[in-house]
């Protein structure tokens, strides 16, 4: 079920898998993002073939894009595995909540009439995406911008073992402008790489044990699976208003959890 | 007889185009999935068999379980079938799978000739094998 909300969103279910495993079945917070951090890269790599086979990810975006999100993958995971897991956890539901807030705040990107930002010429970030009427043609802007947001991205990633994919498409499609279905794939693209770079560093910490990821990997995998074959099909609208709705349910519960202090 | 030369190298780059990379990266991406996914149920059965009675707690950090951490322990826990190695071993496998979608890329990047994208993948391909290899943990 998480892999299948995971893949729909965009998330790499990892905001999912966390407070799951934490809330639901009381383990370490540690522990936890390790599984989900192995779960996130199942996910985004599962899911891809599907999506470049739509056409929609921008490969030169995402690479370009990826050393942000990366050394920010690395600090996160630098920091998490230093920090008490009480204090984890409060950074997790608080994160939950505002990206819930935020969301439905923020309205659908309208192409804009701007002209390109010189970065993303000399990048060749500037692409193509189908659409029903064909391939249409969009430009890139605040590549800077963009680039600092990733950053941040990758450090929540790495700290919190989500793929942080709201983040990446709320970069994307909102201040870089990039077509909403461009941002969601390329951001499933991103996401794998990102949190390889931060489970690195969990796993030479001692942080991912074998007997939880496995089951944790194992269905996330099966629900990817279906879950791409359904994003194809969707439409943006639905998909928005779905997302919004997973992550405030989930913003609440950790937040009732944290109070409780319950982990 | 230069510009048969010409037509040609042109011809080969066009194969090397984005939309084919993407393709071949998406299914580099599905095979590795596909494989390390395998390795992991094929440890999570041996692990179940031999430990699936035993209650495991996962709420407190258990320095006895963090002993799979490095390459060499899991090579050979795996080898003498240990479950729990072998699930770790397509652990890592699952993490190299994106690991070599980066290669790859700069691979094809160098193909076609785009110098600007190969420096960018190579920075995000140091930084993952930082992350894996690399000194503070």
């Amino acid at each position: 079920m998480a892999g299948l909300l995971g893949a729909l969103t965009g998330l790499g279910g990892g905001v999912v898998i966390v407070p799951l495993l934490v809330v639901a079945f009381h383990v370490n917070v540690h522990y936890a993002i390790g599984a989900s951090l192995i779960s996130v890269i199942a996910t985004s790599s599962g899911a891809a073939a599907a999506y470049v086979r739509e056409g929609f990810s921008n490969i030169r975006i995402g690479m370009f894009l990826e050393i942000a999100t990366t050394l920010g993958a690395l600090l996160g995971a630098y920091v998490a595995t230093r920090l008490p897991t009480g204090i984890i956890a409060i950074v997790f539901g608080s994160v939950l909540i505002i990206s819930a807030v935020l969301s439905p705040l923020v309205r659908h990107s309208r192409k804009s009439n701007r002209r390109a930002d010189a970065l993303a010429v000399g990048l060749k970030l500037n692409s193509l995406y189908p659409t029903p009427d064909g391939p249409e043609e969009y430009q890139v802007h605040q590549v800077p911008a963009g680039f600092g947001m990733m950053f941040g991205a990758g450090t929540l990633s790495g700290l919190l073992g989500i793929g942080s994919g709201a983040f990446k498409v709320l970069a994307m499609d909102q201040v870089m402008g990039i077509p909403f279905k461009v941002s969601t794939t390329t951001s499933n693209f991103m996401i794998g790489v990102t949190a390889a770079a931060s489970a690195g560093i969990y796993l030479r910490r001692g942080f991912i044990a074998p007997g939880l990821a496995m089951p944790v990997v194992l269905g996330v995998l099966s629900g990817s699976m279906i879950g791409t074959r359904i994003l194809v099909r969707a439409k943006t609208r639905w998909l928005r208003a779905m997302f919004v709705l997973v992550i405030a349910a989930l913003g609440v519960e950790m937040i009732y959890g944290g109070i409780v202090g319950s982990f | 007889m230069a510009e048969s030369n010409v037509s040609r190298k042109n011809e080969f780059l066009s194969k090397w185009n984005d939309e084919r990379v993407e393709r071949i990266l998406g299914t580099l991406l599905q095979t590795g999935v596909i494989i390390s996914g395998s390795v992991v149920l094929i440890g999570g059965v041996l692990y179940a068999v031999r430990y699936g009675r035993v209650p495991v707690n996962y709420q407190s950090f258990d320095p006895e379980r963090a002993s799979l951490r490095s390459l060499k322990e899991v090579g050979w826990g795996a080898l003498h079938g240990d479950g729990r190695a072998i699930i770790q071993c397509g652990l890592l496998l699952l993490i190299a799978t994106p690991v070599s979608r980066v290669l790859f890329s700069m691979i094809a990047f160098a193909l076609e000739g785009d110098r600007l994208y190969v420096a960018m993948t190579m920075i995000v391909f140091v930084i993952l094998l930082y992350s894996l290899f690399g000194g503070a943990g």
